[in-house]
């Protein structure tokens, strides 16, 4: 036991890469083999990452916990270092729980190429952990490049018509934003020698060699010229506002949700994206702080433009699953926007949407394979009165909408409600334009909901629909309930961010605890 | 003139790896008399190397100047003779059942390589003009002829006759160039040219014209744009054993010979020199890459995608630190494993109707043989440089030789073409795997195939993983080399 809780990081992140090496060998005709291993594998990951949840320490959120620090290219200084705070653990624990119902979602939606696919699956969730885990730059960005190439191949074996178009597009444009990110930190890594020469207490705590220990790069923050700080926040600004997407890096994303197998889009929208905030989240804010707070307008700007257009385009979109990933780029507006508020409403109720975001939209693409499977398109206008055969996949629909639209005693009400606290305390024009996108999300979600369920059904492909089996039911209900949960008790979750979240704002803002100086939208500067 | 002094024993002794690979391959002139099965005179050409690398591992701590200080046997040295060992024993490997279905086994061809390999070997050694430039011809002239080995294939005689007369031609400036830095400082030493340079003004116009004749030779031979123009129909027509022999020894070697020019003789240029060679490193990348996109063959793809390759190594010398040179022998010996693994692949497909170079050729590679697929895939993320392959250290050390001396707007090109590079090895990629199989025929897959796809996917996949030793290897090398 006590091997398993020193080394539950490693054991929760490369669980999965070790059922994919059993997979190997199996026989790649027997499909049903294969998926009751890899529905087993995902399902015991999230088993296994359970202790995560009840052995973390509260109390010391914002310390490192579970760490392991093993040398591994000494010659660069790169070490195997994880370990994870609060913000890491949400995401962690939203992994685990999305990548288990991504795989029974495929159930029957994948019959060709089976074994392939459910490799590539879990390749994508080693990726994806190792991303949150990490504590060294390079081992970081060496998970972040790995999930590129299953991601690359579920879209392009498994995607809809222009699949290849749409899955080099994603790979491309995340890979030119990840080597720029690459190039900032390779900056922060020749800088942090000669800052640590001169501060005894750095050098005591981290040495004085090349490393790329984040927080070793944490602890130098503060000594970052303010020049430097800016070109490294550009740099890192591609690779993460790219991943986000941050408008208007955003025009991979639909064409990957579209093409992208149900599970595909699910891990995307789910975990896919959050890598992004949570690059911007580790390393932009605490490691940058001047050059986050110089861009503070600039990054509000496309937040809020984020908002509103992705909302927009969602509306007038014909087809169900380009209306919900329009809706992801108006969803990570929000969060967005709540993470530059630079306050802790902001910050927690970003951290929070995030979590949300995963659920909600996660569960709203399981929705659409769901009818997807049944009927083959996704048109909107091909559907209408859907309730009268499926109540219970309207039941479901329903809470879901719900959910997106931020309607209260569900979670996405908790999440916008922090986010526009946030931002209210910052100015209230960040405020208005955020209040807008949530009625303009309120009325897409609607209307979408309006004209698939309600209403007489008057196509008559339609009037044969079963409603949802247990497996598919299996997979939704987890989102529910923690739908529900996040809506109706969300202290839990909150008591788990508050001190991470402290602490960030306590580094880009030293002096926000005395006083609280709001961050101006003009120019920026700290009043 | 100092080479003409007593030949001592230490100074045969230092060359013996290469006199060792000269009567192999004598030998093998003679045996291809006798031998009918010519597989077996290739077998023996991998004895002979084995034994040059055996002999080379008995000189490894051994730093000593030979004939009066024409020749080095240093850590750099050792180091790039063992990549060109490597190389030519793999492209042996991989040559053995591919010779057979061209119907061109004979055992002269095992012989040019060796012969090719002794030439680069005394390359990397060279501390004197003329010690160079005898390498490089050795070098130069097996390798034409090997380009054009397959004699009733009207392709690789162009081929060949066109590597021969740009070569020669390439041979000629090189030689020009040499000629005028003897003339400055009345010596072919290195160490005397630098001398002599160093005390002309930096602005001399002797000296610039020797620089710009030497360079220009120098991006000939390593193919760096506007050089490049003969490497695709080098590469294309060439038997496909001998394109992947050319792409990592033969660059492996012309860049051996630029450290040394380039960081020891023609140093107190520098200034000069990394101006115009930023400018030819960024059209490299730029040109080779954007060229790569539009070819439907793969052989002249990964022809142009080698220029591409070339064009990041010489970030390593313009960044000129410890961290640049030690990325260049890295990304060389990475590049080795990466790009024999690669053309391993291409050979395999040559089978009796199917030519197998052709994009579509690949078609779904993955259904008729997963194995061949996954390490393609493998080795083209390694070129593209994804972690975590081997391709990924290579580019990394480059890209933090930029970043460490200042050349960020180096960097960012060199990055942003690396994800262009992803493109078209995507092409690959995706004809192998997203694509319905086209041929039904199974691979050529012999036991000397199978040994080099091998070793070559294991570094690639263990310097990925576990790099350092491989970076302690290359930064001795440059370390305490030259």
């Amino acid at each position: 036991m006590d091997f398993f809780r020193q080394h539950i990081l490693t054991i929760v992140a490369f669980w999965p890469l070790a059922g994919m090496i059993v997979l190997f060998f199996f026989n790649k005709e027997n499909k049903t083999l294969i998926r009751i291993w890899a529905n087993f594998v995902l399902i015991a990951g999230f088993v296994l990452s359970l202790p995560l949840w009840f052995w973390f320490d509260r109390n010391t959120s914002d310390q490192m916990q579970f760490v392991e620090n093993i040398p591994w290219v000494q010659t660069l200084g790169a070490n195997y270092h994880v370990g994870i705070d609060g913000i890491s653990l949400l995401l962690i624990m939203l992994t685990t729980l999305l990548g288990p119902l991504a795989v029974l979602s495929s159930w029957t939606a994948i019959e060709n190429r089976v074994k392939e696919y459910y490799v590539f699956m879990m390749m994508l969730q080693v990726g994806m952990l190792g991303v949150f885990i990490s504590l060294d730059f390079f081992l970081f960005y060496v998970f972040w490049e790995v999930m590129l190439v299953p991601m690359y191949f579920l879209i392009g074996v498994w995607g809809g018509p222009r699949k290849l178009y749409a899955a080099i597009k994603f790979f491309l444009y995340t890979l030119v934003g990840s080597v720029l990110m690459l190039l900032g930190i390779l900056a922060l890594y020749f800088i942090y020698p000669s800052i640590a020469a001169q501060h005894a207490d750095i050098a005591a705590q981290f040495g004085v060699g090349n490393t790329f220990d984040v927080l070793a790069f944490h602890a130098i923050a503060p000594y970052l010229a303010y020049n430097f700080q800016y070109w490294i926040f550009l740099a890192f600004f591609v690779g993460f506002a790219i991943k986000v997407p941050m408008f208007p890096f955003h025009t991979w994303l639909p064409d990957a949700h579209v093409e992208a197998p149900t599970a595909g889009s699910v891990i995307l929208a789910g975990v896919l994206l959050k890598m992004g905030t949570y690059g911007f989240l580790r390393f932009s804010l605490p490691i940058l702080p001047e050059g986050t707070k110089h861009f503070v307008p600039m990054m509000i700007t496309l937040a809020i433009i984020g908002i509103v257009y992705g909302a927009l385009v969602a509306m007038m979109q014909p087809d169900m699953k380009k209306l919900v990933a329009y809706s992801s780029v108006s969803h990570m507006g929000f969060v967005m926007l709540g993470m530059f508020a630079l306050n802790p409403n902001g910050l927690n109720g970003s951290i929070i949407q995030q979590i949300n975001h995963g659920i909600s939209t996660g569960a709203l693409f399981l929705i659409v394979g769901m009818i997807y499977e049944r009927r083959h398109t996704r048109e909107i206008a091909q559907f209408g009165g859907i309730s009268n055969v499926m109540p219970m996949f309207a039941i479901v629909f329903l809470i879901m909408t719900m959910s997106s639209i931020g309607l209260p005693l569900l979670n996405g009400f908790i999440g916008e409600f922090t986010i526009m606290m946030g931002a209210l305390q910052e100015h209230l024009a960040w405020a208005v334009f955020a209040g807008s996108g949530i009625v303009l999300g309120a009325a897409y979600m609607l209307w979408l909901y309006q004209r698939t369920m309600l209403g007489k059904i008057e196509n008559p492909a339609n009037e044969k629909l079963l409603d949802l089996n247990l497996r598919e039911l299996a997979t939704i209900v987890p989102l529910i309930i923690v739908a529900f949960w996040i809506g109706l008790y969300p202290a839990p979750f909150f008591r788990i961010l508050d001190k991470p979240v402290n602490k960030i704002v306590a580094k880009v803002r030293p002096d926000f605890f005395q006083g609280a100086p709001r961050l101006n939208a003009e120019n920026g500067a700290v009043r | 003139m100092q080479f003409l002094q007593t030949v001592t024993v230490q100074d045969i002794g230092a060359i013996v790896p290469e006199l060792e690979l000269a009567v192999f391959g004598m030998f093998l002139l003679i045996f291809d008399l006798l031998v009918k099965e010519k597989r077996k005179l290739g077998y023996f050409a991998l004895a002979g190397i084995a034994a040059s690398a055996l002999f080379l591992y008995r000189l490894r701590s051994v730093e000593f100047s030979a004939y009066g200080g024409a020749l080095s046997l240093d850590p750099f040295a050792i180091f790039f003779k063992l990549i060109f060992l490597l190389a030519a024993a793999l492209s042996i490997a991989i040559s053995l059942k591919y010779l057979d279905i061209e119907r061109e086994n004979h055992g002269e061809y095992y012989a040019l390589i060796l012969f090719a390999t002794m030439g680069m070997m005394f390359m990397a050694g060279a501390v004197d003009l003329v010690t160079l430039y005898i390498g490089l011809e050795t070098m130069a002239i097996a390798t034409y002829v090997l380009v054009g080995f397959l004699r009733s294939n009207q392709r690789s005689n162009e081929a060949s006759l066109k590597y021969f007369l740009l070569g020669a031609f390439s041979s000629g400036i090189l030689l020009y160039g040499m000629s005028l830095l003897y003339g400055i400082s009345g010596s072919t030493r290195f160490v005397d040219i630098a001398e002599a340079l160093s005390r002309r003004p930096i602005t001399d116009p002797i000296s610039l014209m020797a620089m710009i004749t030497l360079s220009a030779g120098m991006f000939f031979k390593v193919a760096a744009v506007p050089f490049h123009q003969w490497t695709p129909d080098a590469y294309e027509g060439a038997p496909t054993s001998i394109t992947a022999f050319m792409s990592v020894a033969v660059k492996a070697a012309s860049f051996a010979m630029m450290v040394r020019i380039f960081m020891v003789a023609i140093y107190p240029l520098r200034p000069q020199w990394v101006t115009i060679m930023a400018a030819v490193s960024i059209m490299t990348m730029t040109i080779g890459n954007i060229a790569a996109i539009t070819q439907s063959n793969v052989k002249r793809l990964l022809a142009y995608s080698s220029i591409s390759h070339a064009g990041y190594i010489l970030i390593g010398f313009i960044a000129g630190n410890e961290t640049g040179l030690t990325a260049v022998g890295l990304y060389l010996l990475i590049y080795t494993f990466t790009n024999i693994g690669v053309w391993a692949v291409i050979v395999a497909l040559r089978r009796k109707d199917v030519i197998g170079e052709h994009v579509d050729d690949m078609a779904g590679l993955f259904f008729r043989h997963p194995t061949a697929a996954v390490l393609m895939l493998i080795f083209l993320l390694s070129l593209a440089g994804i972690p975590p392959t081997a391709g990924f250290i290579g580019k990394y050390f480059l890209f933090a030789a930029a970043i460490e001396t200042g050349h960020n707007v180096l960097a960012v090109i060199a990055v942003l073409n690396a994800a262009i590079s992803v493109y078209f090895y995507f092409r690959i990629v995706v004809s192998m795997f997203m694509r319905d199989a086209t041929e039904k025929t199974g691979l050529t897959l012999a036991p000397g195939l199978n040994m080099a796809l091998g070793v070559a996917i294991i570094f690639t996949m263990l310097i990925g993983i576990y790099p350092d030793p491989f970076i302690a290897l290359a930064r001795h090398a440059v370390i305490l080399g030259f």
